[in-house]
């Protein structure tokens, strides 16, 4: 197999990660949702939290966007 | 000039720009090659003033007229109102999680929000240069802080800062599957904090290029709906620049507050 091929194909694998930043930014929101429909009055402090931990979540899916430009391009 | 092949973020987007003049268009990558616009060499070091620095200047200069400049009255008027809410935003912030101690870290956490958010929207202007896509840069400012949190946990704690790497209340088995997990956790964490903010810019500013080009490719007929997209996610990219700087912030007092206190 040439190498184009190859990086092309371990690019393609390595970008399969974003499919758990997905899940998890929809477990974060899905659960401070919940939260926020049973407790209104204590959803205004915990929204720091939320945006905390979207960004959390986000950042490992984006590290295997990383390694996918990495294997592509370098 | 490069002398081998590095692997950053400028050689990457030559390499791809290139593959895409054989086509005979930029490719999306090409937003982020940096170009000297000054070239200056010491020796065999260079030191040029490139298109990075300009908007690293820009944003300093951005962030001074806001904050350096007019009067400030006891009744704020509208910039000083401005002024008095980030202070106050990054200042509640500070107190919530490190209480009166952490007082001295305040200017340095505000000054890395305040730059990091000026540079995350300064590259939201069309044909502007973002500086925190690249690795280097965030990477730096990732840096300063894990050297930072390490030497203050040090010097306030002495020896007794390891103890972060052993939570209490532990049962003696666990520890030594533990222990190795925290320590590699923690050393982790520059290079967490730096890809995080590097790859959130770099993949946003990539894909408003690549939507860009899907307007301009189907052209009036069908270029309707990727431009009622782009301005979608155009929306969503001054968000995740504001998110952006909000969560390095929010991330180095953390580290600060482990490091004066490593008893969780």
């Amino acid at each position: 197999m040439e190498v184009e091929a190859a990086k092309m194909i371990g690019a393609g694998l390595a970008a399969i990660a974003l499919a758990g930043a997905g899940v998890g930014i929809g477990l974060i929101f899905g659960n401070y949702l919940a939260g926020a429909l049973r407790n209104p009055a204590a959803a205004d402090a915990q929204f720091k939290n939320l945006l905390l931990g979207f960004a959390l979540a986000e950042a490992t899916g984006l590290f295997g966007l990383v390694v996918s430009f990495i294997i592509l391009f370098g | 000039m490069q002398e081998a092949p590095v692997h950053t973020t400028t050689a990457v987007a030559e390499a791809a720009g290139k593959a895409a003049e054989h086509a005979g268009a930029e490719g999306p990558l090409h937003q982020f090659v940096i170009k000297p616009l000054v070239p200056i060499r010491i020796g065999e070091w260079d030191f040029s003033f490139t298109n990075s620095s300009l908007w690293m200047v820009i944003a300093v200069a951005v962030v001074s007229a806001v904050f350096l400049f007019g009067q400030n009255r006891l009744v704020p008027h509208r910039l000083q109102s401005i002024r008095e809410l980030a202070y106050e935003f990054v200042a509640n912030l500070t107190r919530d999680i490190l209480h009166d101690e952490g007082r001295p870290f305040f200017p340095f956490v505000f000054t890395l929000f305040i730059f990091i958010l000026a540079a995350n929207l300064l590259g939201m202007i069309p044909y502007s240069f973002t500086v925190t896509s690249h690795i280097i840069v965030t990477f730096a400012l990732a840096l300063v802080v894990f050297v930072l949190a390490t030497v203050v946990g040090f010097v306030k704690n002495g020896f007794r800062y390891l103890k972060l790497f052993v939570p209490s209340g532990v049962p003696w088995y666990m520890l030594p599957i533990l222990v190795p997990v925290e320590i590699i956790s923690y050393f982790t964490r520059p290079f967490s904090l730096s890809v995080r903010l590097f790859a959130n810019m770099m993949a946003g500013h990539t894909m408003l290029k690549v939507f860009g080009g899907f307007v301009v490719a189907l052209g009036i007929i069908g270029g309707w709906a990727p431009l009622a997209l782009m301005v979608a996610f155009t929306g969503l990219e001054f968000l995740v620049a504001f998110l952006q700087a909000y969560v390095f912030m929010v991330l180095t007092i953390i580290y600060l507050s482990d490091a004066l206190h490593p008893e969780h």
